[in-house]
């Protein structure tokens, strides 16, 4: 096999800051390789410059042997390399054929050859099996077929080098399944394939060979045959990984949390959405609500805080917490991790220290009696920001300009700052890299050592898991089953999720 | 540090100094189209409105305009939309000039009650819609529009029948005139002693210096306090702000109320410093000046001042068109495009913004 792409000892400054050094892989033709590494690491950097959206310091790239010096895209394109962009670049009003040639449209003396072109675009999607109605208007297309018309746009311009930016981001797992079949599809045809994701088990599942990029270098070019999810995690953040694991029990007499016969009905009269919940939960224990999304989790969750109707008695260091709204159940101690972070916790247009505020708007440090104390404010977010690792510019920076895994640190950093006695926890690692999870697990364990109750919900099963005291397994809004985490494999917990066992 | 408080500074300028170009250019389209020269006009319109008489007018037409725009701005803050102050301030203003002048107290505080009478017919006019969107989930936008012609026809109808005073027998329907305890001072006494001669058309109206208070006092509610920070969340991100602890119905319900209460003043400056009654002269289109107003200002009480100021000294400055055969109503074309260019350049710094603090945060990133 011949190499499509190789790049030797690139590096790249901004102005301060070093954006890759010394980056080297190579690509050969007929495979797929997976580029990965930690949100930051430098991943984006290298496929900017690979596809000539930006120019190296230092280095070369060959394609197919040789250099090549890209002034931008358009060079890149001439040397068949193409990139399917993460957000599609495709006009909703134009049918799939009109995409696939805007822009490079085959002329007939000054009208466009659309049956030249449709024969092209047919022939290229079955040889290429990208099966797509080439009449269709664009916004009628889901999102999986919507990459289909972005892959074929780019295999029209000749492209042979195929650079595919997080493309599962946006999928659903069956459109995973079959971006999957395709990408297989244009190995076989003897395509070079660049894949970036920061998803290991994907990666795993399709790429040939693997490079992971860390704080701006590759460190290291595997067979995906050869190491595992977990290895690859390694590598990219450069220590071992993280565990969730607690240690002993900190288990302490007095009842945090006491749910009595909770339900939420339905006015239709249909099944009620949560049903008879009742668990106590003590000070100083984490317990993991299981369950497939959408069994009354998220209900569950809006019960304790007090952002929904029910029936039944939820207590809180034994007192009855029914009548209180929202804010008064924050002003005894409660303290909420949403699972819907930019819906749910954040003023994305708003600058970080305003949103240190929001939920806390109630007392110290930030208010003043009634008057806000932006200055303590801003040196409190500042504090939040070093101590958990949030990655900006400064408290002054919009909650819009962070990267997903910064935000969640930074609500995260937000809500445990209080120290709070009851935390609710909705899927607090979500879409964080590695390396903060590990810190956000850390600071749960640290919590729930210093008496800290937790209501802990995730899709995460090994969080779940290794994370919990006890387990509680919801199923159509009840609790079904109650399990011991020390006993319970993520297969035995996920069969109970489904009602299986 | 200092390069980069340069290019805020130049961001910051950007937006106004693109949008005054552009509604400079439509406006002398407009001119031109009338087969005038647009030199001409603006040379006009300068030297007429920057005499001291001109620029006197100018005052006391801004400062209903800020009082409405404040309003306003109050509901920008919280999400919403009060397109009703127009009908809030014309009730206020009725209710209080008829209360007003059945009852004598001492000077201030007879200034004071007919500004809480006011202020409390004009927030139970918004808080209908208010209680309509809470409860019924009706469009503010919508209801307030309807009550603005309510209260149009209410308030004829209460002046023609109840409240006008019959023992003038003027044409002009009016309310029985205001006992000197209940009139704003004017400023011009104060003014004659800085050595500024008197003008004819009435000096300047006290309630200037309580929309200038009322600017400070709108800041420092909405960004330092907490009720401010509830609204503005409520407005930002409602489900995130209910996530919060922070009651939105309330707040909407709240924020409607209290933009009528401060509506319900604007119509007080002339009643208060001028004609001391309300009657048939009274100045319609404030409230919906001052939607343009609150935008243009971008609901910052800075901002908001100086597109009043702005838009009186069109609105004054433009008679002088005439004496040239242009139609006054220009003016009206060069606020419509100053506002619509200034919409438009503010969306388009401030995405430009945004991409800015990402590509930074890039960097501080990989760093």
């Amino acid at each position: 096999m011949s190499v499509a792409v190789e790049l030797r000892h690139i590096s790249k400054r901004f102005p301060g800051v070093i954006a890759n050094k010394d980056v080297s892989m190579s690509v050969e033709t007929g495979t797929v390789h997976a580029l990965v590494g930690e949100n930051g690491a430098g991943k984006s950097t290298v496929m900017k410059i690979l596809y000539g959206m930006q120019r190296p310091d230092s280095g070369e790239i060959l394609v197919n042997g040789t250099a090549v010096h890209f002034k931008n895209p358009n060079d890149a394109i001439d040397a068949s390399i193409g990139m399917v962009h993460q957000h599609f670049m495709l006009a909703d009003n134009f049918t799939v054929l009109e995409n696939v040639i805007l822009g490079s449209e085959p002329k007939h003396g000054i009208t466009i050859d659309f049956a030249a072109a449709r024969k092209k675009v047919v022939e290229m999607a079955a040889q290429y099996g990208l099966d797509i109605d080439p009449d269709v208007l664009v916004e009628e297309l889901g999102v999986g077929q919507r990459q289909r018309v972005e892959i074929l746009k780019v295999l029209y311009r000749g492209a042979r080098i195929l650079i595919f930016d997080e493309p599962t981001a946006v999928l659903v797992p069956q459109e995973v399944d079959d971006l999957f079949n395709a990408l297989k599809g244009l190995r076989a045809q003897g395509m070079a394939i660049i894949f970036i994701s920061h998803k290991l088990d994907e990666v795993l599942r399709v790429a040939d060979d693997v490079t992971v990029v860390r704080a701006g270098s590759t460190v290291a070019e595997v067979k995906s045959k050869d190491v595992t999810a977990r290895q690859l995690a390694e590598l990219m953040v450069g220590s071992e990984l993280p565990q969730p694991t607690t240690h002993g029990d900190t288990r302490r007499p007095e009842i945090t949390l006491a749910l009595k016969d909770v339900s939420i009905p339905t006015k239709s009269g249909s099944r009620d959405l949560i049903s008879k919940v009742t668990f106590n939960l003590h000070a100083g224990e984490v317990v993991g609500i299981a369950g497939v999304e959408g069994n009354g989790q998220a209900e569950l969750v809006e019960a304790i805080m007090g952002l929904r109707e029910y029936t039944g008695v939820i207590e809180f260091s034994g007192q009855d917490m029914n009548h209180l709204s929202v804010a008064h159940r924050r002003d005894l101690g409660i303290g909420l991790i949403p699972e819907d972070r930019q819906r749910q916790a954040m003023m994305m247009e708003s600058p970080l220290w305003e949103n240190r505020i929001l939920g806390h708007q109630r007392g110290k440090p930030v208010m003043n009696g009634f008057v806000l104390d932006k200055k303590t404010t801003i040196v409190d977010t500042k504090a939040i920001m070093e101590e958990f690792d949030v990655r900006a510019p400064g408290p002054q920076t919009l909650a819009a300009a962070l990267s997903g895994g910064n935000q969640q640190k930074f609500i995260v950093g937000r809500e445990m700052s209080k120290a709070p006695s009851l935390l609710v926890a909705s899927h607090p690692t979500r879409g964080v890299d590695v390396g903060a999870q590990g810190a956000i697990w850390e600071e749960l364990r640290r919590a729930r050592e210093k008496g800290m109750a937790i209501v802990l919900i995730s899709a995460d099963l090994e969080e779940l898991i290794g994370m919990s005291d006890r387990l509680l397994v919801m199923l159509r809004g009840a609790i079904t089953a109650e399990l011991d985490p020390a006993k319970t494999t993520p297969e035995q917990l996920g069969s109970a999720m489904t009602g299986a066992a | 540090m200092k390069k980069l408080k340069l290019s805020t500074v130049l961001l910051a300028l950007a937006a106004p100094l693109a949008a005054a170009v552009v509604s400079i250019i439509i406006s002398s389209v407009a001119v031109l189209a009338s087969k005038k020269s647009p030199f001409d006009a603006y040379k006009t319109m300068w030297d007429f409105g920057t005499t001291s008489g001109s620029l006197m007018q100018v005052l006391n037409t801004a400062t209903p305009y800020y009082i409405a725009a404040v309003a306003i701005a109050i509901t920008f803050r919280a999400g919403l939309f009060n397109i009703g102050v127009e009908g809030q301030l014309r009730l206020g203003a009725i209710f209080g000039a008829y209360f007003g002048a059945k009852f004598i107290l001492p000077p201030v505080l007879h200034v004071i009650a007919i500004m809480v009478i006011a202020m409390t017919i004009g927030g139970l006019w918004a808080a209908i819609a208010g209680y309509l969107k809470v409860k019924r989930g009706v469009s503010e936008v919508i209801s307030t529009i309807m009550l603005n012609s309510l209260a149009g026809g209410l308030s004829s109808y209460l002046l023609a029948n109840y409240f006008v005073d019959r023992t003038t027998d003027s044409n002009n329907m009016s309310t029985k005139t205001l006992p000197k305890s209940g009139q704003f001072p004017n400023l011009m006494p104060l003014l004659n002693k800085f050595g500024v001669a008197d003008q004819p058309g009435g000096g300047v109206y006290g309630m200037l210096v309580f929309a200038i208070a009322l600017g400070f006092v709108f800041w420092f509610v909405i960004n330092r306090t907490r009720f401010g920070f509830e609204l503005r969340a409520s407005g930002s991100n409602p489900i995130a702000a209910r996530f919060s602890g922070v009651n939105s119905r309330r707040m909407t319900f709240v924020a409607m109320a209290l933009s009528g209460a401060v509506a319900g003043l604007a119509g007080l400056p002339a009643v208060l410093g001028d004609t001391h009654a309300f009657n048939m002269g009274f100045r319609t289109g404030i409230g919906f000046s001052a939607i343009a107003v609150a935008l243009l200002g971008r609901n910052n009480p800075v901002g908001m001042g100086l597109s009043a100021l702005l838009f009186g000294f069109l609105e004054v400055s433009s008679r002088s068109l005439e004496l040239i055969d242009i139609a006054p109503e220009t003016y009206v074309i060069m606020q419509g495009s100053i506002l619509l260019s200034s919409v438009i350049a503010y969306e388009v710094v401030r995405r430009y913004k945004i991409t800015l603090q990402s590509k930074e945060l890039a960097k501080a990133v990989v760093a």
